[in-house]
């Protein structure tokens, strides 16, 4: 898989060239070119806010189809805590996962269990780390992609601990083979994601050499099918929780570092207040805290673009679901659990880069200086990006041209045509 | 045409705390995309954020002007303001002017010139009592 998969992908015909989306994208790494949005894969960050606002619903995500149970001996499904939000009137998590199983899935492993590991993990390691405080949280794909593009100063403050789904996945797959002593390749772990960042972080993981993890399913796919199977789970519900009170939570924002059991943290959520609270980090005003929990979507992942109910009434129903939970049902017992730490360095990746060298970008940044001066500054869109600036930048790149400014061009014209009535007055 | 430097000019409004940092942010932002050195970029965006706060806190706005070359990054900030009485004073880490509904928003801590000198390589202050004060601040692009 190339350094730079995306799970977010356009559907053409579908696509009629309007500018919501350029317009919403907070990397801008979206243009309208020829009539039809383009992304460009080095600056998407996977976030799904395009999938959200495009109103012609020409951008999907990229993930597999229940079909893919098919392809392996032995199934397990890998559920999102954001999933037990989804449900009206549920209060037994129980029933989702007796209904998984009924769905086809051999066996369930809660995603939340391994999160409530992650936090006792996390814990120790921000208590023997404080000359990397403050340290940011690595769960949410997209923050760590927009940090690794855009952040290079704060990389050295990720937490260097898998997400609860991959520690899932590793510890599901190990629990598998245990239990049916088949080989790794007929063992199916599938994991129930509530966004597109999951597949790209299962594809080309950031941190971690390979995910453990083999498909990637819709949240809102898998909701219908469920639906039915957990009335009829009702009557014989198996016991397979395996989480509590601090697994179930990390479904919402405040979840994972509520988790820390410490007071000095920031939680933020939104992809445009995560941008804010980096630039703030950078910028060292937030030096005081312990640490940053940071989500793209509003809501924390039950705002995940791959999710049916509304982030804020399904964070209202984690709630009382684990009202009467207790506060963690997974623990380390003094395992040591190496698996749980990323064992890759993660690399500043300089995408927006206008030149190679100093003098290149100099020259080129000066340039596109002195052609927003030209354009109108009214940021229309009409040329295709998102802003005056970001044409100036294309243009720059090469990738566009100075009339593809509806102004630029419109002034350009009336010059021509005075220059040619001009000639016919000479006649 | 290569152009070997870049000017930049901003006006910096007075007891505006909202935009206070929208010109250090604008410039952190145009360094990034040139490539600079992130640890570079880290202390101009330090240093010209401390100045610009200062210029809304205690000199009614100014303007700055900022010169971009392929050596280093020059920052003049210039306010009519009251001026520094005691710059050696000024320079003291924790020693602060600033009136207490200001320290009561969280600034004022006295750290201000201090963090500006830190985190350039060189800095300037040229300040007149009753008429006002320039700081010229150097960051140099090849020296960590």
């Amino acid at each position: 898989m190339g350094k730079f998969f995306t799970s977010v992908h356009l559907k053409e015909d579908l696509c009629k060239g309007c500018i919501n989306c350029i317009k919403r994208c907070p990397t801008q790494a979206i243009r309208v070119r020829n009539g039809k949005a383009v992304i460009t894969k080095e600056f998407c960050i996977d976030c799904g806010e395009c999938i959200r606002i495009c109103p012609h619903h020409a951008k999907e995500a990229t993930y597999d189809s229940p079909e893919v149970m098919k392809q392996f001996e032995y199934t397990i499904a890998l559920p999102a805590p954001s999933l037990y939000g989804q449900f009206n009137h549920l209060d037994d998590i129980n029933i989702i996962l007796t209904a998984l199983k009924k769905m086809g899935f051999d066996d369930v492993f809660e995603v939340s269990g391994a999160a409530e590991l992650v936090s006792e993990i996390s814990r120790k390691y921000v208590e023997e780390h404080k000359e990397q405080w403050p340290i940011i949280s690595t769960a949410c794909p997209t923050v760590v992609r927009l940090i690794q593009v855009r952040f290079p100063n704060l990389i050295e403050h990720l937490l260097p601990i898998s997400a609860p789904v991959d520690l899932a996945a590793s510890l599901a797959r190990q629990k598998a083979m245990e239990k049916t002593g088949l080989p790794s390749e007929k063992i199916g772990i599938i994991f129930i994601s509530p966004c597109p960042a999951k597949v790209t972080a299962v594809k080309s993981p950031i941190g971690i050499e390979k995910s453990d993890i083999d498909a990637v399913l819709a949240m809102k796919e898998v909701y219908p099918l469920l639906l039915p199977l957990m009335m009829q789970s009702i009557d014989d519900v198996e016991e397979l929780k395996t989480s509590g009170r601090i697994g179930i939570s990390w479904g919402g924002t405040g979840g994972e570092a509520g988790g820390l059991l410490s007071d000095s943290y920031l939680a933020a959520d939104g992809i445009e207040n995560v941008i804010r609270v980096l630039e703030d980090l950078e910028d060292c005003k937030l030096d005081q805290l312990e640490f940053i929990e940071l989500n793209a979507c509003a809501g924390g992942c039950v705002g995940g673009v791959l999710t049916v109910e509304n982030p804020y009434a399904a964070k209202v129903k984690l709630k009382r679901l684990r009202k009467y939970l207790p506060v963690a049902c997974s623990h380390l017992d003094d395992k040591e659990l190496k698996e749980a730490y990323w064992t890759g360095e993660v690399q500043y990746e300089p995408v927006f880069n206008l030149g190679k060298s100093m003098k290149e970008s100099i020259s080129k940044m000066s340039r596109v200086e002195e052609l927003c001066e030209r354009f109108p500054g009214l940021d229309c869109g009409s040329c295709g990006a998102p802003t005056c600036k970001a044409l100036a930048e294309d243009i720059v790149r090469g990738v566009a041209k100075e009339q593809d400014c509806i102004h630029i061009l419109r002034d350009y014209i009336h010059k021509l045509s005075d220059e040619l009535s001009k000639i016919d007055i000479k006649k | 045409m290569m152009n070997d430097k870049i000017k930049l000019c901003y006006d910096v409004p007075a007891d505006d705390f909202t935009r206070a940092g929208e010109a250090s942010s604008n410039v952190k932002s145009k360094l990034k995309m040139m490539g600079v050195n992130p640890e570079i970029i880290r202390k101009v965006a330090i240093a010209m954020y401390e100045g610009e706060i200062n210029m809304v806190i205690h000199a009614f706005g100014g303007t700055i002007d900022v010169v971009i070359t392929p050596d280093e990054i020059e920052m003049v900030l210039k306010d009519d303001g009251p001026g520094i009485e005691n710059i050696e004073l000024a320079m003291q880490a924790g020693y602060s002017t600033a009136p207490d509904n200001i320290r009561s928003l969280g600034f004022g801590a006295g750290m201000g010139l201090p963090n500006m000198k830190k985190y350039t390589d060189e800095l300037n202050i040229d300040s007149t009592v009753g008429v006002g004060t320039t700081v010229t601040m150097k960051v140099k692009m090849n020296e960590r």
